[in-house]
Parts: structure tokens; sequence; C-alpha cells
């Protein structure tokens, strides 16, 4: 399938999803539905952390180090004596602002990107397309991992990573749609009534951008988690003693035998999320896109 | 179109692609705060010696010559030299690239063997339980944060059972058996992975081609039906899961930072990631050069064997 036609097909998947029959057949299903709630609770959590977590996630008991999960720390403490339960619930902050903001960056450039691409075309578009082909050519993880390492290891620098890990993709996306929605009729329409191109590209073209973009997106923000997670882990994302599931497994991973639950616990929180997220989006998809059905 | 045509076609793509790949490269040591020669002068603070040091590593030049050196001693395989170890970069890339492709190997292994079988099996039988257990199985593999799952193993096959080791690496050549169970876990976080994208890929291509007229005719012909499904639907469905196989592959060779970082297997993620905390970024630069390339060239070899195996791309063009 060429870009071209994917995006048509994208943003034909989004035109349907404006209509509320969509919503409401994408809650028919189960697997959706549970899917829903899981990432609504996530983003309670992280955003009601103060209200739900038990202690303060950083305070550190040399009296209860590594304690095992009990009435009072009930997933357990860490290896400083730190209430896993109340770390897990704050490391849900960092994961739902690592899992928007690099999105949230990859689609804000990767509007006028795709639209000076697809709309100047020649030595502009093959430019931007050489750009995008370098940065799919090195993966994704290696992309976010050399960046952050050359930026300094910070939360904020391993979103900036991220995101621009994520933009060829989006670049890409945006550039197929406005290539797309250029064939369309009610452009040739405006143009035929006189509409300066600026006008055109402003007022027909960017709003259809969007739908496409935002459930590429959707898709997104959990790969976006696994790699904040992942860059956490390694020691170049959330830096201590601020909680991050991705560092709370890195000091897991030092005391495996002794306080198994330090691991448990992170990896099956960014497991859940991750796989409604993919559920979420794999059901929109269905419900929107008739040929990825099933 | 003949096969050296389509190749052709494709290297005149590739080259332009690396070369910009090189560029970023470069240009992400242009991100590193201060002056490369104080840092790499250390404790000497002598403005004669950091001049020295500036004039030996060419940082005096405008930064395009800078690149044009870089990029002429990497075509001459001269990636420089590890700033800790004093060790070429091309040798530790050498010596790192066979285990890592060791490690490939094992984990498209496991991949094909779980991920075609159920995918063939969540295609022919919808609405099974074995169909919904092959479709957990790969949300489950494409969802699960690789690390975790590695940790997990290691928490469960080595701290508590003790079946096998929880990390390190010993090469094939000094003991195959212990080579392999060193090799066993890491190959199944990384396989369990692709297994996910290799049963969506092969169950997709099962539902079009059982579908497809040719079958009807098998099956009015009253052929078995796993006749039908082995014979007339794999064997056209694989067509399309060999091209991804081929990029999986690449991706999996510069995909397996964490794994080896975790199971501490010395490949190219551990290379990587040992540079990074190491600051040496000549290491980094080498690493994430040489992965981008094999990556693109596993691409293109994708591209071939689709090519290849498909006699409708061979005459159409």
């Amino acid at each position: 399938m060429s870009e071209a036609s994917a995006a048509v097909a994208l943003a034909r998947a989004a035109d349907v999803a404006t209509r509320p029959s969509a919503l409401r057949r994408l809650l028919r299903r189960p697997s959706s539905v549970v899917a829903t709630a899981i990432v609504g609770a996530f983003i309670v959590v992280a955003v009601g952390a103060p209200r739900f977590a038990p202690l303060d996630p950083i305070a550190t008991n040399f009296a209860a180090v590594r304690k095992a999960p009990s009435a009072l720390h009930r997933l357990g403490t860490d290896e400083v004596g730190r209430d896993v339960l109340s770390r897990l619930i704050w490391g849900a902050r960092a994961s739902l602002v690592a899992g928007l903001i690099p999105v949230a960056i990859a689609v804000t450039i990767s509007i006028p990107l795709g639209l000076v691409s697809g709309y100047a075309g020649g030595w502009v578009d093959d430019l931007i397309m050489r750009l995008t082909d370098a940065m799919l050519a090195i993966p994704f993880l290696i992309v976010a991992i050399a960046l952050a390492a050359f930026l300094g290891p910070s939360l904020g620098n391993a979103m900036i990573a991220i995101g621009i890990a994520t933009l060829p993709v989006f670049v890409r996306l945006a550039r197929g749609t406005v290539l797309a929605i250029k064939t369309e009729e009610y452009i040739e329409a405006a143009r035929a009534l006189g509409g300066s191109p600026s006008r055109i590209a402003f007022g027909h073209v960017l709003p259809n951008m969007l739908p496409p973009l935002l459930i590429q997106s959707s898709l997104t923000v959990a790969a976006a988690i696994i790699a904040e997670a992942s860059l956490s882990f390694l020691g170049l994302g959330q830096q201590p003693p601020a909680p991050s599931w991705g560092s709370m497994l890195n000091a897991a991973q030092r005391y495996l035998s002794q306080a198994p639950w330090m691991a448990l616990y992170p990896g099956l929180a960014i497991f859940a999320i991750v796989v409604a997220l993919n559920v979420l989006g794999d059901g929109l998809r269905d419900v929107l896109d008739p040929r990825h059905s099933g | 179109m003949t096969l050296r045509l389509f190749v052709a076609r494709r290297v005149v793509v590739l080259v332009p692609t690396l070369f910009v790949v090189s560029i970023l490269i470069f240009c992400l040591q242009q991100l590193l705060p201060g002056d490369p020669a104080l840092a790499l002068a250390g404790e000497e603070h002598d403005p004669a010696a950091v001049q020295a040091i500036r004039v030996k590593y060419h940082l005096d030049q405008p930064i395009p010559v800078q690149y044009g050196i870089w990029i002429g001693k990497i075509i001459m395989g001269d990636f420089g030299e590890s700033m800790r170890s004093r060790i070429p970069v091309r040798e530790l890339l050498a010596s790192k690239l066979p285990v890592t492709i060791e490690l490939a190997v094992c984990s498209m292994t496991i991949a094909l063997v779980i991920g075609i079988p159920a995918g063939v099996l969540a295609a022919t039988r919808p609405g099974t339980p074995i169909a919904a257990a092959a479709n957990v199985l790969a949300l489950s593999g494409l969802s699960v944060p690789h690390f975790w799952l590695g940790i997990m193993l290691i928490l469960f096959f080595a701290v508590r059972l003790g079946w096998l080791p929880a990390s390190g690496f010993v090469p094939p050549w000094e003991d195959l058996g212990r080579n392999l169970s060193t090799i066993l876990l890491p190959s199944v976080v990384l396989g369990t992975g692709v297994a996910g994208v290799m049963m969506r890929h092969t169950r997709g291509a099962m539902r079009e081609t059982l579908g497809a007229d040719y079958v009807r005719t098998a099956r009015a012909k009253s052929v078995t039906e796993r006749m039908v499904v082995l014979k007339h639907a794999l064997r056209n469905a694989l067509i399309p899961v060999i091209t991804l196989g081929a990029i999986e592959f690449g991706r999996l060779l510069s995909g397996a930072v964490l794994t080896e970082q975790i199971f501490a297997i010395p490949g190219f993620g551990k290379l990587l990631v040992d540079g990074v905390f190491n600051r040496d970024y000549a290491v980094v630069q080498g690493v994430v050069l040489v992965s981008a390339a094999l990556y693109v060239l596993l691409n293109l070899l994708g591209d071939v064997l689709y090519f290849l195996v498909n006699p409708r791309l061979r005459s159409s063009a």
C-alpha cells in the first residue's frame, strides 16, 4: 500500500471516527471497554498521585529495607525502605508525561514539515524525505538512546529524544495525508473559488490532516511509554530519587533473589498500560478501517 | 524487470540514505556540551596541550571539513578508537557482531517456530480457544517490556529453579552446551516479541489466501483440508512473511540493547550502552552507524527475497 493511499484510508477512518456510531461500536467490544477502563484508571492515578499514594514515594526508611508486602506496605519496600506502592503511583506520572509529551512534540513538528513537504514538492520535499528515510534507517530505541546520551540524562531530555525518534513516522504520515487531501474535490472547489494557496493550506488541508495524526498518536503513546521505561532503566531518563517504573526495575534487578516484588509490580504496571493502549489502538483501527477488521 | 535492475534501483536510493544517516550521526557529537578538546585533555589544562589535541583531532577545522575527514576514515574502515580502552572501534565492532548475530539467529528461530504455526491456527480456526490463545500470545509478545520479561525469566529459571545461568556468555567454540544455555533466555525474550509480529502477519496473510479463488478451486477438487492449508494457502501466505522476517532480523541485530544489558551478553547492544556510560562517543557513533547500515541492508535483502519469491512482480514490471 502506498503512503498516499494509506493516508487516504486513515483520513477516511478518522472521518468515520467523528461519528458517534464509531465510538458506540468500539464500546460494544468487551476488550475495548476493559482497555478504556485501564487507560482511564492510569490517567486518574497519575493525575491524583498525591491523593492516592499512601506514603511519601521518596522518604527512605532504613528500618524497613526490602520488606515483603504487608498491611503497611501493600507492595513491599525497596532497597532503601521506600514504599513500592507509593512509588508505583507516582511513577505513573512520569509514564503519562513521557507517553504524551514526545507524541505532542512529534505532532507539532510534523504538521508544518508535512505541509511544506507535501505542498512545496521539489527539492524541499526531497530533502525532508531523505532526512526521514535516514532517521527510519536507525532503529527507534537506538535513536532515543544515542540522543539521550548526547543530550545528557534527564526525564526532559529523554522525552525530547523519544519525540525526535518518533518524528519521521509522523512527518511521513502528515506528508502522505497532504498529498492525498490535495487531490480531493473540495480542495479543487476551493481553488476554483479563488482561494489563495495559504488559505487552502491552513483553512482546508490543515484541519483534515489532524484526524489521521491523532490515530497514529494513540498508537505511539504505548511505544513512548516503553521507550521512557527503557531509558530510565538504563539511567538515561528520570533521575533518582524521583520514581519512574523503568528506574524502579533497574534497582530491582540487583535484588532479584531477596526482593522479587521490587521487580514484579513496576513491570506489571507497564505491561498492563501498554496492552491496554495496544488493544484500544487495535479496536479503534478495526472500528474505523474495515480493511483491518478481525 | 531483471533482478539486477531491481537491486540497482534500490541501491541508488540506499546510498544517499546512508549518507544522510552518517551526517546525522556526525551531528550528534555537536550536541555535546563543552569543548571536546578540554574533555580529551582530562586533567591537563596546559593551553599548548589542549591546542595540540585540537590539531590532532582536527577540532580546529570547520565542521564540514571535520565531517569530511571523519567519513573519509570510516569509508576506509577506520572508526577511530575507544577513548576508554584505546582499542580501535573497528576491532570492538568485529568482535561483538558474531555474538549479536548468534543471538538474532536463535531469537528468529524461536519467533518462527512460535509465530507461524500460531498465525496459521488463528486464521484457520477463528472463534476457537486455540485462536484466542494465539491472539493473546501475540498481543502479550508485542506489549511486554522486554527488559522486564528478561528480569522475570531470570527470576524464575535462574534464581528460583536454578536451571539456567542468570547472565553471562560462553562462546560456542569454547563450550557449545553452555553457550546455548546462556543464549536461551535472551533468545526467548527477543523471540516472543518478534513472534507476535510474525503471528499477526501470518494470520492476516493466511486469511487472505484462504479466501482466494485457487483455494476454493483446490477445495472443489476435494483436496484434503490439510493439503489446502499447508500447500496452497500457507505457501502463498509466507511470501510477505519472508520479507517481514528479513526486516525483523535487521531489527534484532540492533534492537537487542536492553536484553544484552540484562543478560550481560557482550554484543552490539551492550557495546552501545557501555559506550554511552563511559562517554565513549566514537564507540556510540560506530555502533549506531553499523546498526543502521545492517538494518538498511537487511531491508534490501527483504525486498530482494520478496522479488525472488513473487513471480508476479518479476513478470509485471
